[in-house]
């Protein structure tokens, strides 16, 4: 009882850790699938989001406005920033070089994180700045079967709530809204997409919108958890056997994918970490993309390829 | 409406598209089309005929802007749809002005659902939800196949009811003018007739004209007003359908009637070779 205490314990705690593995994943998949392209960004502008939002947050309350009137005007205004880097990205970087193939655009998106780096701590400031949105402490749930309860940090489960509430806006977007299907029609077939009228331009800013947003979603929990600061840009390094367990073009996948490495390697560290030394957790993850490579290269939610007849 | 009068008010009627000798060169350096001119008049069938390579495809993507994708250019000529030079209009502006491309191969959104991609076709639209709903009604009466199987995965669809889905994508951003690359391809006989006969059914209740790209010379010019027969990115002859279809090389070099060492259209006895600098 006791063991199944624990593994309770390790298994929820892994669980909603992996969430924000599951939201910078989300955040590729999203623009792989509308424009091919494997955003190398998408950690940096975790950064550029969290630091948005929290130097401007505390600028606010500096300046006496109330707590929430200063979440709500912060979030606008990383949101803000987030459009402006979308049009960015979208204006000077795709837009150009469009019809390219997928290496060059991998390699300016390489180019984008070195510049989106560089500005986002030149304008906002490079230290550890400590975001305070949501509880941090912790509940004891189900005291009375387990000796000690089981520990869920609170902090986690807000996670795991506001990913469930993106996942659930971003589906209803994708299926019920005009441009989200527009998005779904571009993913499926550029040209074909062009033809009926779309403009592509327009739906590569709305996906890089889209991916900002995610990103900063992502930003308000691990800079409440860790701080914004620097290190947030290497979460992009842990999204990446995310996507490959999960497959790149599913939104399933990432989210299914970011549970499986959190969950895994908390539980790998916390069983087998005491029998075969420490430090599971850094590399568990990378292990089990490379068992899921060999045994199904596409993921585990990779789309079905239809073959045109 | 009788063929005479067709062919009166192809001469007469301003012309609906008029392409005005372009010359299209791909990759900056690959010219394709060396000075091609034809005319659509409003609610005209023409059929552009020509063997696979001769620059069908290429014509039809100058007049929708949708070259650019390609690394494709018009160097040389205008390209007029409706009283607008098209050539400054982005690909998606052409279709909001009514003229839109039913891509060749189809290219339905293979993981769309058949009336998701119906309704991609409404993009451009600002008339509202009520009126897209009832044009997507109209499509499904046009094309009862699709009605049944609007839920399908249009990638899990036959042949025949991908082309109806291409077309009536296209039919649901209320065009004018459909530019259709090669709808027979790849289909059998009786689909081919079915998807004619719905062409010519728009073209009528609707008003829509086509210009249609076809390698099936027979079908085409059993439907069309007007044919243009293009030969290595130019146009060699063109005419009344009617005329085409009892003409002597078109009959030898495309409908497939006798067939001999001649090679080029140039080389048949009957044809006199014009030059066509204007339209
Ligand atoms: N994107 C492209 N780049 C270079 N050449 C092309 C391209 N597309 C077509 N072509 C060439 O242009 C010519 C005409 O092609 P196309 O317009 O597709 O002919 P058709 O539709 O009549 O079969 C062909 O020789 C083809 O190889
Ligand atoms: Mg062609």
């Amino acid at each position: 009882m006791v063991l199944f205490g624990q593994f309770l314990e390790i298994l929820i705690g892994g669980l909603l850790s992996g969430v924000l593995y599951s939201l910078v994943a989300l955040g590729f998949v999203l623009i792989f699938k509308a424009s091919g392209v494997f955003n190398f960004a998408q950690g940096a502008m975790v950064l550029l989001a969290g630091l948005a939002l929290v130097r401007s947050l505390d600028l606010l309350v500096a300046n006496g406005f109330p707590f929430w009137t200063a979440i709500i005007l912060g979030l606008v205004f990383a949101g803000i920033i987030m459009a402006v880097t979308a049009w960015l990205v979208e204006r000077f970087v795709l837009g150009p070089l469009v019809n390219q193939d997928g290496l060059t655009l991998f390699m300016s998106t390489i180019g984008a994180t070195f510049v989106l780096e560089g500005a986002s701590q030149m304008i906002f400031g490079s230290d550890v700045y400590p975001l305070r949105l949501f509880p941090t402490d912790a509940w004891f749930l189900f005291e009375s079967s387990f000796p000690g309860g089981i520990l869920v940090n609170k902090l986690d489960v807000w996670g795991g709530l506001i990913a469930g509430i993106l996942v659930a806006g971003l589906a209803i977007f994708f299926q019920r809204t005009k441009t989200g299907r527009a998005l779904r029609a571009v993913a499926d077939d550029h040209a074909a997409a062009q033809s009926v009228g779309i403009p592509i331009s327009w739906i590569w800013f709305v996906v890089w919108l889209v991916a900002g947003l995610v990103a900063l979603v992502a930003a308000t929990v691990w800079g409440t958890k860790l701080g914004v600061q620097f290190s947030i840009t290497f979460l992009a390094l842990k999204a990446l056997p995310v996507l490959i367990i999960g497959g790149f073009t599913s939104i399933p996948g990432a989210i299914v994918g970011g549970l499986i490495v959190g969950a895994g390697e908390k539980l790998a560290e916390g069983f087998l970490g005491p029998h075969i030394g420490g430090g599971i957790e850094y590399w568990f993850a990378y292990v089990l993309a490379l068992a899921v490579l060999l045994v199904r290269p596409q993921g585990l939610f990779g789309e079905r390829i239809i073959e045109r007849i | 409406m009788s063929s005479a009068n067709t062919a009166a008010a192809t001469e007469q009627a301003k012309p609906f598209l008029s392409i005005n000798n372009i010359e299209v060169v791909y990759n900056h350096v690959i010219l394709v089309l060396k000075g091609v001119s034809l005319n659509v008049p409003p609610g005209g069938i023409v059929a552009l005929l020509g063997a696979n390579g001769a620059g069908k495809t290429t014509t039809l993507k100058a007049v929708s802007n949708l070259l650019h994708a390609e690394r494709g250019e018009v160097t040389k000529g205008s390209i007029v749809f409706d009283g607008t030079e098209v050539q400054s209009l982005s690909p998606n502006e052409v279709v909001r002005r009514g003229c839109i491309q039913v891509m060749e191969g189809r290219r339905c959104f293979a993981h769309l659902t058949v009336e998701d991609n119906l309704m991609t076709g409404a993009f451009t639209r600002r008339d509202g939800k009520a009126a897209i709903a009832a044009d997507l009604e109209r499509v499904y009466a046009y094309f009862p196949r699709l009605k049944e199987r609007h839920g399908s995965t249009a990638g899990y669809t036959s042949g025949g009811e991908q082309q109806m889905c291409a077309i009536g994508r296209a039919l649901m951003s209320r065009p004018r003018m459909i530019l259709l690359d090669e709808p027979s391809m790849g289909l059998a006989p009786q689909i081919v007739e079915e998807i004619f006969e719905i062409v010519r059914d728009l073209n009528q209740k609707e008003r829509v004209s086509f210009l249609l790209a076809e390698q099936n010379t027979t079908m085409a010019l059993r439907y069309a007003n007007h044919g243009y027969i293009l030969e290595n990115g130019r146009v060699v002859m063109d005419g009344e359908a009617k005329a085409l279809a009892s003409n002597e090389d078109v009959k030898e070099f495309y409908l497939g009637v006798a067939g001999d060492k001649r090679k080029s259209f140039r080389d048949g006895k009957h044809y006199k070779r014009r030059k066509r600098w204007l339209a």
